[in-house]
């Protein structure tokens, strides 16, 4: 039977097939390393600073792009914390430093307990399977010089989790239908297939190396609408399934607000608030959130015509010469004059609602 | 009326068939008021924009139908000249993308004075004067400074308040502005939505704004046209589209958009599958395939636009079956 994008059928060749994504669900409950708490990351004072150098030779440092500048939070296993602001806020480069793609340049990076930031070489390369990543761009994310089952394939094959070229084939072949591909795609290219159906195989790429934890980089923003809303759908879908834990990025605040349990709002390489989902809509505290929130249009006019949005002055500004004190201070409609000298500190102001703001 | 289009078909002549961008749309702008084309990619929304603009390249481009009635002309009709003095003066374009649409050698300047000289033969001393006020109505701060810098100096919101003040500063009748803000974070697209809003207000210019933002479109659309594989497939007044959707791919729409203000759903409910291959159109219906509605009519005769209430037009054969309403 052909897999379909339809939500019931996926579940139905899934179920015909042999056993694997079943096994799948087996291996991450009988997780060993789990913190009685149930905390599978956690992310303390986590700083990432760029320098600029004023020429090659001379690497004179002139300069410091403080991307990330001191996020901590935590995400338990099994619930999806959004991310989420605007660009240059460090939100990318907060998942690469998680991934170790870039190294912190302090911080630590708590996974399963243990400090990635420490660790490098076999030791690191052992860990790497358990965190996968979901890219933004469909295009560029796939190598366009490899077949959709050479790509998924790729991870089982390197870290040897398959015993024979027919487990790789049937995992692979699994894996497709999972997310909803024909596996007759495997020797397809990724230009062969429309944006939806690459990001699709992003997805069964992120699952190929049966991680429990996946970053989704702003996994749905270059999709058209409703193609959107089947990606989102399909990861909720997995996600209730296969018990993953997800950390999703995005600048979009009505899919974050979707899709997660908890919202993290970043502007200039700091977290301002951090708190529930229902809460966060609610009852935003933080100035730039509220600007945040009310800057998103809502696809109804009866309630646009009742809506004032709140519109900020100025720029965003460069992280390179971030503002004294509380960064967002210069584009505050609240802003005080304390707030261009003190830095605010993330605050619990209320129960499980944390607020970095004087 | 300032604007009426009449059954505009575009083709691209491409060695894999001829493509049918535009398929017979037909819609109008009165003075002033903002009109939405909302649809995904490929649905040809900017074809239809650039076409009524005649910048459609050709080849492998070509109006091959229709007629584009600006203030009583037939822009279709016009040769080259003609049709150069209206475009940038009478009727302006905005882009997606400020970087590529900004001339990267030349100063903002010099490409602000372009527009004045050659539409309205001001030069010097009175171009500046008139370039700064444009400057400081689109919101850029020290503009006299701006004057001489280049684009790659401003940040993407701040080019496109440049591109704005391009576009307003010949006072046009009519601004087709093409995913202006999609390009854009959160809070520069309200900024510069907002000012495009007010300025058009305060100048009395119509705005046809091209998305696929549902939200960017009930915030500021009088009347919606919604588009799909070429074609209009509703068209109303903003409010009525939105309560009472006549057509299942705008109903589908609605119903896969998660919303800020509402309860969060367990699913969304999305249109299955992807949109038609354009150079091979089904028979029928464009939109049968993905429909949950489609009858065995859908797949023999296109559906022509009807009208199904005040100024509510849909090319559906099921329409009357839609329970309608955005939940």
């Amino acid at each position: 039977m052909a897999a379909r994008t339809k939500g019931k059928q996926i579940i139905r060749v899934a179920e015909n097939s042999p056993m694997k994504d079943l096994q799948l669900k087996e291996e991450i409950r009988s997780d060993t390393t789990d913190k009685s708490d149930g905390t599978i990351l956690e992310v303390r004072n986590l700083k990432k600073h760029f320098s600029l150098t004023s020429s090659m030779i001379m690497q004179k440092v002139v300069g410091l792009i403080k991307a990330v500048d001191g996020v901590s939070f935590s995400i338990r296993r099994g619930e999806t914390l959004g991310l989420v602001g605007e660009s240059g806020c460090g939100k990318t480069t907060t998942g690469r430093c998680i991934l170790q793609l870039d190294r912190p340049t302090s911080g630590e990076v708590i996974f399963e307990g243990k400090d990635l930031t420490q660790m490098a070489g076999t030791e690191l390369r052992l860990i790497r399977p358990k965190i996968q990543v979901i890219f933004q761009d469909p295009f560029s994310s796939l190598n366009p010089r490899m077949t959709i089952g050479q790509i998924v394939g790729e991870g089982p094959s390197v870290y040897k989790l398959v015993k024979s070229r027919r487990d790789l084939n049937e995992r692979v072949a699994n894996l497709l239908s999972i997310v909803g591909l024909n596996p007759s795609m495997v020797s397809r290219y990724p230009h062969e297939l429309s944006g939806g159906q690459r990001q699709r195989v992003g997805v069964a790429r992120a699952l190929s190396m049966e991680a429990r934890f996946i970053i989704c980089d702003e996994p749905v923003s270059a999709l058209d609408v409703s193609i959107q809303a089947q990606i989102i759908n399909l990861l909720e879908e997995l996600q209730e399934r296969l018990g993953l834990t997800y950390l999703f990025i995005a600048h979009d605040l009505s899919v974050v607000r979707h899709i997660s349990d908890r919202v993290a709002v970043m502007y200039l390489g700091k977290i301002v608030e951090i708190t529930d989902r229902q809460e966060l809509y609610d009852n935003p505290l933080h100035p730039y959130t509220r600007a945040l929130l009310s800057a998103v249009p809502i696809p109804d006019p009866v309630v646009e015509g009742n809506r004032a949005p709140i519109i900020l002055k100025g720029e965003i500004p460069s992280p390179l010469n971030p503002p004294s004190g509380c960064v967002f201070h210069p584009r505050c409609f609240e802003a005080k004059e304390e707030c261009s000298r003190e830095v605010p500190e993330l605050k619990e102001v209320q129960p499980n609602h944390w607020v970095s703001c004087l | 009326m300032l604007l009426e289009v009449r059954n505009l078909k575009t083709q691209f002549f491409t060695p894999e068939g001829v493509v049918r961008a535009v398929d017979g749309i037909s819609f109008d702008v009165e003075e002033g008021e903002t009109v939405a084309l909302v649809g995904e990619s490929g649905c040809g929304k900017s074809v239809s924009a650039l076409s009524i603009m005649r910048l459609i390249p050709d080849p492998p481009g070509r109006i091959v139908e229709g007629q584009i009635t600006f203030r009583g002309q037939d822009l279709c009709q016009l040769d080259r000249e003609r049709m150069r003095k209206i475009r940038g003066k009478e009727i302006a374009m905005i882009f997606q993308e400020p970087m590529t649409s900004l001339n990267p050698v030349l100063t903002i300047g010099l490409q602000l004075t372009e527009a004045l000289e050659m539409h309205l033969n001001i030069k010097a001393v009175e171009a500046q004067k008139r370039c700064l006020e444009f400057l400081k109505l689109v919101g850029i701060p020290d503009p006299q400074r701006r004057l001489s810098q280049y684009p790659h100096q401003f940040s993407g919101g701040m080019r496109q308040r440049v591109m704005v003040a391009m576009a307003l500063i010949c006072e046009p009748r009519l601004i087709l502005a093409d995913e202006p803000t999609t390009a854009l974070d959160v809070t520069i697209q309200a900024q510069i939505l907002e000012l495009l809003k007010d300025a058009c207000r305060r100048l009395h210019v119509a705005i046809i704004i091209i998305t696929h933002n549902l939200g960017v479109v009930a915030r500021y659309a009088d009347r919606v046209n919604v588009m799909y594989a070429g074609k209009i497939i509703e068209s109303g007044i903003s409010r009525v589209i939105y309560q009472t959707p006549q057509h299942p791919y705008t109903l589908g729409l609605l119903h896969s958009v998660p919303r800020l203000d509402q309860p969060r759903k367990a699913k969304l409910d999305p249109i299955d599958g992807q949109p038609p291959d354009l150079a091979d159109l089904p028979q029928g219906c464009s939109f049968r395939a993905r429909c949950k509605f489609a009858e065995e009519k859908c797949a023999q005769e296109v559906p022509p636009l009807r009208e199904f209430g005040q100024k509510h037009w849909s090319a559906c054969w099921v329409a009357d079956r839609l329970t309608g309403g955005a939940k």
